[in-house]
């Protein structure tokens, strides 16, 4: 019995090694006091702060404006991708292709899109964010599209052909209506990725337009102050949020279907 | 909505009437729709994925400017320069940083994800989205807290002296081991999902049949449960080293910048120095690390697969 008891060490070690961190950040952003170590009361002096920062707002309008840009255009140029690569290609180089913004380190596509867009001479701003973004946003809605794809049923939209519908109207009448919970999905899947997406972001936004990762890395970079704890807590409080809402929607659509 | 081809058994739809197979019917349309559908998307990721990659290797052979750009005049200096020990060292020294943070992760991945796989069906659900919900916050925001953690006066050295376990706080920060723990920290849950996918797959008769046929707990681990979650594994290692190698964050904050790997030199060679032909050459080392990798790791998912066939 002892034996079988010895693998639940390292399986709550894990919950405690990725919990502790963020337990800690979460009390101390009540902190009373202005070390960021010691406890010294109960306060919401650092929201306050917080909500009177400018620099921070700034970057959280920017991060809001580069995800929305480049979740429209990702959703869309994924979609029609996905539909494109299950149904009018056999190409392996296309599903290599597909995947590549998935797997390529972040730092690579960063330096890669910076030596671009000098190339091209385009000044940098936030729509050289939305564009880098879409690149790997449009891969993770093409897959997830994808999946959904391989399992539907093709024969109503042979049906629609064979009763002469044209390309164009089958995939609007018949295709766009049967992915449409594959392309929520992969919508805020890219969404939620480029909110928190930092290192190409770095590379690529112009110095005067960060985005809020970007603010955060500053932040955290000269000098710790409990106003990143308060921060923290509300990005917590939102992504949880977010994850349990979708996780009890699934839940329904799936019991609705 | 339930259309009879709902209620039909998977497959049923592909029935040979027509003789095609099921995964990629006859295309909808012609040429037309064929680049109405691919074109966008194509277009763009050749444009901003393909060139800037070309040119990121074309950079590789040129010279820096003097005041940074590149001078096309053709070269051989960024890979002499690579392999100088003052560079070459932070490149080995990065992949062994990486290659010991996923070994950690695997060691502590495998047991967790094994344990997941087992609990009844609610426990499990949650238990996999709490491995995943520090994973969807701020990826900054989770490495600093290592930095108020490991500090001076952090929780970790109040919680040591406080046991009498030492008399001095620690100097936990900014050390080799704290960038591995900030890696491990950030890459843990890309490890043990693909290995609870790997394990939950895995057929319970197998390891009983193990079982009755004399074989110890330890021996059906190693003879069964092991090789048949060998392509989790790989998936998990390749998901983890790959974030680890090109990170120049978690060294940069929790390092404290004397610790460098090759993503701070690349950074730097981009941002700070302006040498744009070395800083790529260091990127496509990267580059060739990983695609090594995955090299090795389709090798090995071939071997296994191979060995599945046999014992089928």
């Amino acid at each position: 019995m002892p034996r079988r008891r010895l693998i639940y060490v390292p399986f709550w070690a894990t919950y405690v090694f990725l919990y502790t961190p963020i337990v800690v950040l979460v009390v101390m952003s009540f902190n009373a006091g202005k070390s960021p170590y010691v406890f010294e009361g109960v306060s919401l002096k650092w929201y306050g702060e917080l909500a009177g920062d400018d620099t921070v707002l700034h970057g959280l309008v920017n991060t809001l404006i580069v995800a929305a840009g480049s979740t429209v255009l990702s959703t869309v140029l994924g979609t029609l991708l996905a539909v494109g690569m299950a149904r009018h290609s056999r190409s392996r180089l296309l599903d290599a292709l597909g995947l590549l913004p998935a797997v390529l380190p972040d730092l690579v596509l960063a330096i890669g899109l910076l030596v671009f867009y000098a190339a091209v001479k385009m000044t940098l701003g936030l729509h050289s964010v939305i564009l880098a973004h879409t690149v790997f946003g449009l891969a993770f809605v093409a897959a997830v599209v994808r999946t959904r794809l391989v399992h539907a049923d093709t024969s109503l939209e042979e049906a629609s052909r064979d009763l002469g519908a044209s390309p164009l109207t089958t995939f609007v009448r018949i295709t766009l209506p049967t992915l449409a919970p594959g392309i929520a999905a992969g919508a805020l899947l890219a969404f939620t990725l480029s909110l928190d997406e930092f290192v190409i972001a770095f590379f690529t936004a112009a110095p005067t337009e960060p985005t809020l990762p970007i603010v955060i890395y500053s932040m955290v970079r000269f000098g710790v102050t409990p106003e990143i704890n308060a921060l923290a807590t509300i990005l917590l409080a939102v992504s949880f949020t977010v994850i349990i809402v979708a996780q009890r929607m699934t839940r329904l659509t799936e019991s609705l279907s | 909505m339930t259309t009879e081809h709902d209620i039909a058994p998977p497959g049923a739809a592909a029935r040979p009437t027509t003789g095609r197979a099921p995964r990629r019917p006859r295309a909808l349309g012609g040429a037309a729709a064929r680049l109405a559908f691919l074109g966008p998307g194509i277009g763009y990721l050749i444009v901003l994925l393909i060139v800037p990659l070309a040119l990121i290797v074309g950079y590789t052979v040129f010279r820096r400017g003097r005041f940074g750009g590149v001078v096309y005049e053709a070269t051989t200096e960024n890979f002499t320069r690579l392999f100088d020990p003052l560079y070459f060292d932070i490149v080995v020294s990065s992949v062994r940083t990486a290659t010991l943070t996923t070994l950690i992760a695997l060691l502590i991945g495998y047991p967790t994800a094994y344990v997941i796989a087992g609990l009844p069906r609610k426990w499990k659900t949650i238990a996999l989205v709490a491995i995943v919900l520090p994973f969807w916050t701020n990826f900054l925001i989770r490495v600093y807290a290592w930095v108020i953690l490991l500090s001076g006066p952090g929780l970790v050295n109040e919680t040591l002296t406080g046991a009498g376990l030492i008399d001095e706080p620690l100097q936990l920060l900014y050390n080799q081991g704290t960038i591995v723990t900030g890696l491990l920290y950030s890459y843990l849950p890309l490890m043990v999902l693909p290995l609870y996918a790997a394990i939950e797959r895995l057929d319970p008769q197998l390891r009983e049949a193990s079982a009755n046929l004399g074989a110890r707990p330890v021996r059906t681990f190693w003879s069964v449960t092991l090789p048949l979650t060998l392509p989790g594994v790989l998936t998990g290692c390749v998901f983890v080293f790959v974030p680890c190698l090109g990170n120049f964050v978690i060294p940069e904050i929790l390092g404290g910048g004397r610790s460098i790997m090759v993503g701070n030199l690349i950074r730097d060679q981009f941002l700070k120095a302006r040498d744009w032909p070395f800083g790529s050459t260091l990127a496509l080392a990267v580059i060739a690390v990983l695609v090594l990798l995955l090299f090795v790791q389709a090798w090995a998912a071939r071997i296994n697969g191979g060995a599945e066939d046999r014992r089928a």
